[in-house]
C-alpha cells in the first residue's frame, strides 16, 4: 500500500467547520454554541422543532446573519484561489464592525442557499434569475454563463422556461429554478432551507430527488428538512438541533431509528405520529 | 351662448394650447424629473440608519407637505431677492415644483421600496450582491411598478398646480387664459375652455398610467 492509499483511509477534510457559533437577537440567545462539520461531498441534515435555530445556522453560514461569537472555516474547491478562510466571530472583535467585510463576502462567495419561499426575482425571467449572479457579481462571460444556466435548466426540465417569468411557474417549477441559482453560483457548499415545506405535496418528489441526485454527484449540502425519510436516505449524517444547540449527531439511519436523547425521541415521535 | 363668444374660445384655442405645450407640460415633465431624483436621494435617506440623514429627510418632507405650495413658490420667487437673491419666473417655479414634488414623492418611493419582501434583498445578498447593486438591480425595478399608480397621481396633480406659476409672470395655459379673459371679459367662457384642456392633457396621463401599469405587471411578486 502506498501512504497516499493509507490517507484515504482517514476521515475526508473537512470542508466546513463551524465551532461555538452564537447568534443572539436582542436578549433572545437563538444559537447558544453551534459547532459542526462538514467532508467535501458529505449531507449534513438539519433535523429539529420550529423556533430550534436552524434557519438562523444556515443564515450565518451564507453570511446573511452576522454571528455573535464562534468560527466559521470554509475550504473551497481545489484551485488557488479558494484557501480555507476562518471567520472569527469573537466578541473581543465588537459586534457587526468587527468582522471584516472581505471575510464575510467569502463566506457568501462559497455557499448558495435555496430558500423556503424560493425568493425568486419576481422582475426577471427564468434565464435572467439564473444568469444575474455569475454575470452580474461574478463577472464570467455571458456567453459561457448563458450556456451553463441553460444546461442546468435542460437538467432540471426546465430548458423550455428559460423566458417564463416566475409567477408563470408552478411552486416545484420555482423552487427547482432556485436550486439551478444556487448551483449556477459555483459554490463549494449547498444550503437548503427546508426546500419543500412551502410545496403542495405531489410537487414535493420532484424537488427531492433533484437534490438526491445532487448529493449522488458530490455537492457539499447542509439541508434543513422535516423529510425524515429523505434525511435517511440522502443524509450523511443528521443533527438534531434543540434550543439553538446541537443536541445529538450521527449516522441517519442509527440517530433516526435509536435516538440517545429523550428530547430527540420526543421531536421524532412528534413527527411520525402527529396526532 | 353668442357666436362671438364660440369664435373668441375658437380664436383662443391655440393661444391655450400653445400656452400648454411651451409653459405647462414643460413645467411639469422638468419639475417632476427633478422631484423624482430629489424624491428617489430622501427616501433612501430616510430608510439610511444613520440617524441624521434620516432626521433631515424627515424635515424636510414635513415643511414640504405642512405648507401650501403657493406659499412655497411665493418665498422663492418674491422672499428671495430682498436676501440678494434672485431667481427668474421660470426658474423659480421649476424650483418650487421640484423641491414639493420631492417631499410628495419620497413617501410614495419609501413605502414601494419597504414593499418588497425581504426574501429579496436576501436573495439579492445570496447571490453576492452588495447592498447597492440589491437596491439597484433588484429592489428599485419592482418598488417601480409599486410606485407608478401613486406616483401617476403626484404627476396629475402637478401638472394642475403649474397653473400656480402664473401667478409668478410664467407664461403657460392658464395666463394665457386670464390674458385673454381680462380684455375680452369672457370669464366663463375662457376660464371653462381652460378647464377642458387640463382635462384633456389629465385624461391622456391616465391612460398613460395605463399602459404604463401593464408593461410594468411582470416586476411586481405574484
Ligand atoms: N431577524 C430576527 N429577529 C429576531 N428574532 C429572530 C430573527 N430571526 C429569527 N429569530 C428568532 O430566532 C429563533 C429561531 O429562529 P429560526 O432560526 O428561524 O428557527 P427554525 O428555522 O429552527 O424554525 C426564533 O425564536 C425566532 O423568533
Ligand atoms: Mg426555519
Amino acid at each position: 500500500m502506498s501512504p497516499t492509499d493509507s490517507s484515504a483511509a482517514a476521515p475526508a477534510p473537512a470542508l466546513l467547520t463551524v465551532r461555538g457559533l452564537q447568534k443572539s437577537f436582542g436578549s433572545n440567545q437563538v444559537l447558544k454554541s453551534v459547532d459542526l462539520t462538514v467532508a467535501r461531498g458529505q449531507v449534513l441534515a438539519l433535523i429539529g422543532p420550529s423556533g430550534s435555530g436552524k434557519t438562523t445556522v444556515l443564515r450565518c453560514l451564507n453570511g446573511l446573519e452576522i454571528a455573535d461569537g464562534g468560527t466559521i472555516e470554509i475550504v473551497g474547491a481545489e484551485d488557488a484561489t479558494h484557501a480555507p478562510v476562518v471567520i472569527d466571530f469573537a466578541p473581543a472583535h465588537g459586534k457587526r464592525a468587527g468582522v471584516p467585510k472581505k471575510a464575510l463576502g467569502t463566506l457568501r462567495d462559497r455557499s448558495a442557499m435555496v430558500f423556503q419561499h424560493y425568493n425568486l426575482f419576481p422582475h426577471k425571467t427564468v434565464l435572467e434569475n439564473v444568469m444575474e449572479g455569475p454575470v452580474v457579481v461574478q463577472r464570467r462571460p455571458r456567453a459561457e454563463v448563458e450556456a451553463e444556466a441553460l444546461q442546468l435548466l435542460d437538467r432540471v426540465g426546465l430548458g423550455d422556461k428559460r423566458d417564463s417569468y416566475p409567477f408563470e411557474l408552478s411552486g416545484g417549477q420555482q423552487q427547482r429554478v432556485g436550486i439551478v441559482r444556487a448551483l449556477a453560483l459555483r459554490p463549494t457548499l449547498l444550503l437548503f432551507d427546508e426546500p419543500t415545506s412551502a410545496l403542495d405535496p405531489e410537487l414535493v418528489g420532484d424537488v427531492l430527488r433533484l437534490i438526491k441526485e445532487l448529493a449522488g454527484e458530490g455537492w457539499t449540502m447542509v439541508i434543513v428538512t422535516h423529510e425524515l425519510e429523505f434525511a435517511r436516505e440522502v443524509a450523511t449524517e443528521v443533527a438534531f438541533v434543540d434550543g439553538g444547540t446541537i443536541v445529538e449527531h450521527g449516522d441517519p439511519k442509527e440517530l433516526l431509528r435509536n435516538p440517545q436523547h429523550e428530547r430527540t425521541r420526543q421531536f421524532l415521535h412528534r413527527l411520525l405520529f402527529p396526532f | 351662448m353668442s357666436d362671438t363668444t364660440w369664435q373668441l374660445m375658437l380664436d383662443s384655442l391655440w393661444p391655450m394650447l400653445s400656452g400648454a405645450i411651451m409653459g405647462t407640460i414643460p413645467l411639469a415633465l422638468a419639475s417632476f424629473a427633478i422631484g423624482l431624483v430629489l424624491a428617489l436621494v430622501l427616501a433612501l435617506m430616510r430608510l439610511s440608519r444613520r440617524r441624521w440623514l434620516s432626521s433631515i429627510a424627515r424635515v424636510y418632507i414635513s415643511i414640504v407637505r405642512g405648507t401650501p405650495l403657493l406659499v412655497q413658490l411665493f418665498v422663492i420667487f418674491y422672499g428671495l431677492p430682498p436676501l440678494g437673491i434672485v431667481i427668474d419666473p421660470w426658474p423659480s417655479a421649476i424650483l418650487a415644483f421640484s423641491i414639493n414634488v420631492g417631499g410628495y414623492a419620497a413617501e410614495v418611493i419609501r413605502a414601494a421600496i419597504l414593499s418588497v419582501p425581504k426574501g429579496q434583498w436576501e436573495a439579492a445578498y445570496m447571490i453576492g450582491m452588495s447592498h447597492q447593486r440589491s437596491l439597484t438591480r433588484i429592489i428599485l425595478p419592482q418598488a417601480a411598478r409599486v410606485s407608478v399608480p401613486p406616483l401617476s397621481n403626484t404627476f396629475i396633480s402637478l401638472v394642475k398646480d403649474t397653473s400656480l406659476a402664473s401667478l409668478i409672470l410664467v407664461t403657460e395655459l392658464f395666463r394665457v387664459a386670464q390674458e385673454i379673459a381680462a380684455f375680452s371679459r369672457e370669464f366663463m367662457a375662457l376660464y371653462l375652455e381652460a378647464a377642458l384642456i387640463y382635462w384633456v392633457i389629465c385624461l391622456v396621463l391616465s391612460s398613460g398610467q395605463s399602459v404604463l401599469e401593464k408593461r410594468l405587471d411582470r416586476y411586481v411578486a405574484h
